[in-house]
């Protein structure tokens, strides 16, 4: 059944009409063309979609259309300021936490989710907020170092 | 023999071997990178994979009747369809596009639903009825060889795919005249290259249907354009391939992306419009190719003072339904098989063959992260034997400079570092005291027999009350090693070239493209380090052009770890073309004394001991520039001269070699099999270091991948069916997974490659599941012969498989 959608995404309303049971990842790519957002598993393991959901990290392929209504959602495009990248976006460049970049918006996503709760994480509480967040190149050790240096700035 | 490296050297580079930032990272933190699945196109269709689940089965006929009329879809695409080649392949052209006389693994496809709403089309594809008659299926590739074996492709004749000898010396009287033998057996299981971005690829059809554009996520650009032009029947130059951002790849977006490319291809030709196809999860791992399993059987023979005398290696890799990469993977093994040490007398014989298990190819470590994990598995059982430490044994028969190798290649024209980088792992690591007091503490407790007694005695796998209580008592330390050689880019697998094109602007700024593709691993900027240091100009000044085959020559693949050697010889030498071609536009212009020296830094040039003479290096382009000189450049790096005896296994295999040496530090639970890795040392000496950053990211990936392979990633195959279809079935490391991982290189010198680089990214994997494995040992005092060293071989001593195909939630 198709409805009216509003929410906030990356700090502007939007108000679509979709299915309600449209994915939101769908939602994001297909619709709203943010192709930012990753697909990698479907089934909310792998976390390349992760968004931030009223505050949370969460998987986007395992969201609704319909669960969002009025809520606020936050994707990788929303991360930089004015066009200048977050301290977050910065100490990923700069300590090497970048390879192939597909899991990179998720894994930004859920480090900004983590430093939204936290402002001086430890190294275990950033290893446990990156854990759902799958990567294959880079062995997370330099994505561990952004955070820890992007919280202590 | 070649001489430390003086300050002098270290200090001549202005931005090589320090800490650059990747070229692409901007695009790629703001979500702005553009990978396959986030192009789109104006009329774009969907192609959607029918498939039968059968894993060996001869096809009667495919009834389409169900969707005759059938509005979503635009048109079913079958090996009909095709023009030209119906079956492909690099090496041996055995896989079909479209299945269409047999099935011979379950990811075979034999049609593609073409519509405008793949959700739609999904669920069409049971409406086609495959009318099959099931064959015998063959999995256990030890019975492939079997007289009675089912022959997965009648036209072999066989299901030997390759078979490679390798002789030197004499093997019997090598055996004889040793004090004694050690022999073992040893496996490794199918692995996935679990790249996080599935397939995905569109085809766009050139004007009047001339020829074909394809965008994907592709490694080995100029494999795809030669597969697809066979399939279509069209010469290569009309056929253009564009790399997408690459999501991952690992040798594995290989064989696949020609396939899917090939089919997408086809129906863009019959249609006229833009198809593209995007994998899930589960079909990507269904129909991609895997890390080869091997059975491996190593017999060495031993003098007492430690050195070996002969060695003899018998291996047999599952190739799967198709031949793929097999053959140059097991050229590989061959090559590699007796590890770094110098033996006199070897006889090695790899054999790779047909099964109806998914096919295999591919994979970072390409046939070395098996045969890694038996032989140095061995040597730590030599050491043992003959009371010596892991160092020790590998010191006295370790490769030194002028060493010959298994197969007669002497080891010249580089530092052979092999020594120096066990040494250096070893002191960083404290290795030698802690491999000792981990052996003497942990085999006095009789170690892992703590389940096996309670298991003969009352059959109850708890643990006692005792052991619940003070869990701490369940953990032992280990430390283990492991070391190698590997030879640099393709060797005599094939030809060996790279082609790199600059051109500078009229202000001074770049176009820069090489043939080899990004990978993700970083090879734009190393390109860019190369350029920028050659010129003398910032890398911001280089704009890196778009990957496509039809502005670049034929590179070869982006595979072997050849691409800063290779390509960033080729870089090089464009470069140092269009400088020298400013360099005589100075010396005329400044009326230079002979011999003068250019200094090109800073984006300046100056003369060295002339501090007077110098230009701004936009200036000194736009002179040349109005004066009409060719700015442009294209540079060529062939590789040196090699070859292979294929009857004797002998020959200068690969032009040169790396060397690179691992330490693993884990604790084990005795009560629950649990391995984790507290620390890894890496110590690798892959010549000259471009950039430090991306070398150090390839360390660290390449460990982690190495400890999943070590310690959990299988592929469970049943009948040629695979259980693990997804992330919550196939387990690969996380954040959580791995300890520390400490990172030494030592700069060898080197005559090949852009000022001695050499090649790092596999090194670093193929290392790591035998260090892993070789402190298992040391923590709990039992060898363990079968990859991975998970919960259950570390407890049970073997796998544990449920019988049907589903574990987990899928």
């Amino acid at each position: 059944m198709k409805s009216n959608i509003s929410f906030t995404l990356n700090s502007k309303k939007v108000t679509i009409i979709c299915n309600q049971e449209t994915r939101l990842i769908d939602l994001l790519r297909d619709e709203l063309e943010l192709t930012g957002t990753k697909e990698g598993c479907s089934i909310g393991e792998c976390g390349a979609c992760t968004v931030i959901f009223n505050g949370k990290a969460v998987n986007s392929c395992l969201i609704l259309a319909g669960q969002i209504n009025n809520s606020e959602i936050i994707t990788v495009e929303g991360l930089a300021e004015n066009g200048e990248l977050s301290k977050l976006q910065k100490m990923f460049l700069k300590k090497g936490a970048v390879q192939c970049g597909f899991c990179t918006p998720g894994a930004l996503i859920s480090a900004y989710a983590l430093l939204l709760e936290n402002e001086n994480p430890t190294e275990e509480e950033i290893k446990i907020a990156l854990s759902g967040n799958l990567c294959r190149c880079t062995g997370y050790k330099q994505m561990i170092d952004a955070v820890k240096s992007s919280a202590s700035l | 023999m070649y001489k430390e490296k003086s300050e002098e050297t270290v200090d001549k580079f202005s931005i090589v071997g320090k800490d650059v930032i990747r070229q692409d990272g901007f695009a790629k933190v703001t979500g702005q990178a553009k990978f396959a699945d986030d192009y789109r196109f104006h009329g774009m269709l969907h192609g959607v994979m029918v498939r039968v689940p059968v894993a060996h089965a001869k096809i009667n006929s495919i009834d389409y009747s169900g969707l005759l009329n059938d509005p979503s879809v635009t048109t079913i695409c079958d090996t009909e369809d095709i023009p030209g080649a119906k079956k492909v392949g690099l090496i041996k052209q055995d896989q079909p596009v479209f299945a269409f006389d047999k099935i011979v693994t379950p990811g075979d496809a034999v049609a593609m639903l073409v519509g405008k709403d793949e959700k739609k089309l999904r669920k069409l594809t049971s409406k086609i009825k495959v009318d099959y008659e099931k064959l015998d299926v063959l999995s256990d590739p030890l019975k492939a060889l079997d007289k009675n074996a089912p022959v997965i492709h009648p036209d072999s004749g066989s299901n030997l795919i390759i078979h490679y000898p390798l002789r030197k010396g004499d093997i019997e009287k090598g055996f004889s005249e040793s004090d004694f033998i050690l022999e073992e057996k040893y496996s490794t299981l199918h692995v996935e290259h679990a790249y996080l971005e599935p397939e995905c690829v569109t085809a766009l059809p050139l004007e009047g249907n001339s020829g074909i554009k394809i965008i994907g996520s592709i490694q080995n650009l100029y494999t795809t354009r030669k597969i697809v032009a066979s399939v279509l029947n069209l010469p290569l130059a009309n056929v253009i391939v564009i790399q997408a951002e690459l999501g991952g790849s690992f040798g594995g977006k290989d064989d696949i992306m020609n396939i899917l490319s090939s089919r997408a291809a086809v129906a863009a030709l019959k249609t006229g419009r833009p198809v593209k196809i995007k994998y899930t999860r589960e079909e990507s791992v269904l129909e991609s190719h895997k890390r080869h399993p091997y059975v491996m059987h190593y017999k060495i023979g031993c003098k007492l003072d430690g050195k070996i005398n002969a060695m003899k290696v018998d291996i047999v890799a599952d190739g799967g339904a198709y031949a793929s990469m097999s053959p140059f993977v097991t050229w590989r093994s061959v090559v590699q098989a007796t590890g770094p040490y110098e033996i006199p007398n070897v006889q090695t014989d790899v054999k790779a063959v047909y099964t109806n298990n998914p096919y295999t190819g591919a994979m970072r470590g390409f046939g070395s992260p098996q045969i890694i994990f038996a032989q140095e598995s061995l040597m730590d059982d030599l050491a043992i034997k003959l009371g010596i430490t892991p160092a020790e044994v590998r010191r006295i028969n370790g490769y030194k400079n002028n060493s010959i190798t298994a197969s007669g290649q002497k080891l010249v024209d580089h530092d052979v570092n092999l020594l120096k980088v066990l040494d250096r792992a070893i002191t960083k690591s404290g290795f030698t005291n802690k491999w000792g007091n981990n052996k003497s503490l942990n085999e006095d407790k009789n170690s892992i027999t703590i389940v096996n007694e309670r298991t003969k005695t009352d059959n109850n796998l708890l643990i006692t009350d005792k052991e619940f209580i003070e869990p701490e008592n369940l953990i032992r330390k280990g430390i283990g090693l492991a070391l190698s050689f590997r030879g640099c880019s393709l060797g005599a697998e094939g030809i060996d070239t790279t082609a790199a094109y600059i051109s500078l602007q009229r202000d001074g700024k770049a176009y820069l493209l090489c043939g080899l593709a990004e990978n993700g691993q970083g090879l734009r900027t190393t390109y860019l380090i190369v350029a920028s240091e050659v010129l003398g100009i910032s890398v911001e000044d280089i704009i890196y052009m778009e990957q496509n085959t039809s502005l670049i020559p034929d590179s070869g693949p982006t595979v072997a770890s050849r691409a800063t050697l290779m390509g960033g010889g080729a870089v090089k030498s464009a470069a140092e073309q269009v400088r020298s071609r400013l360099e005589e536009v100075l010396k005329e212009e400044w009326d230079l004394p002979k011999g003068s020296k250019f200094v090109f830094n800073n984006n300046r040039i100056h003369i060295k001991n002339i501090p007077e003479k110098v230009i701004d290096f936009c200036d000194l382009v736009s002179l040349a520039y109005m004066k009409g000189i060719n700015l442009a450049a294209l540079g060529w790096y062939q590789g040196p001269h090699v070859d292979w005896d294929e009857e004797t296994g002998q020959g200068p295999a690969y032009f040169t070699y790396v060397y690179g040496c691992q330490v693993a530090e884990v604790s084990v639970n005795m009560g629950t099999g649990e391995v984790y890795v507290d620390e890894v040392y890496a110590v690798h000496d892959p010549g000259r270091v471009i950039n430090k950053l991306g070398a150090e990211g390839q360390v660290y990936g390449g460990v982690t991948q190495g400890a999943g392979y070590g310690l959990f990633e299988e592929i469970n195959v049943q009948d040629g069916f695979i259980k693990e279809l997804n992330y919550d079935q196939y387990l690969i490391p996380t954040s959580m997974d791995i300890g520390n991982i400490n990172i030494e290189f030592i700069e060898g010198e080197e005559t090949y490659g852009p000022w001695g680089a050499k090649s790092l990214g596999e090194p670093t994997l193929e290392l790591t599941a035998a260090a892993i494995s070789n402190a298992v040992r040391n923590a709990t005092g039992v060898r363990l012969f079968n990859l991975p060293l998970n919960l259950e071989e570390v407890l049970l001593k073997r796998k544990l498989h449920p019988d049907d195909l589903k574990r987990g939630s899928a």
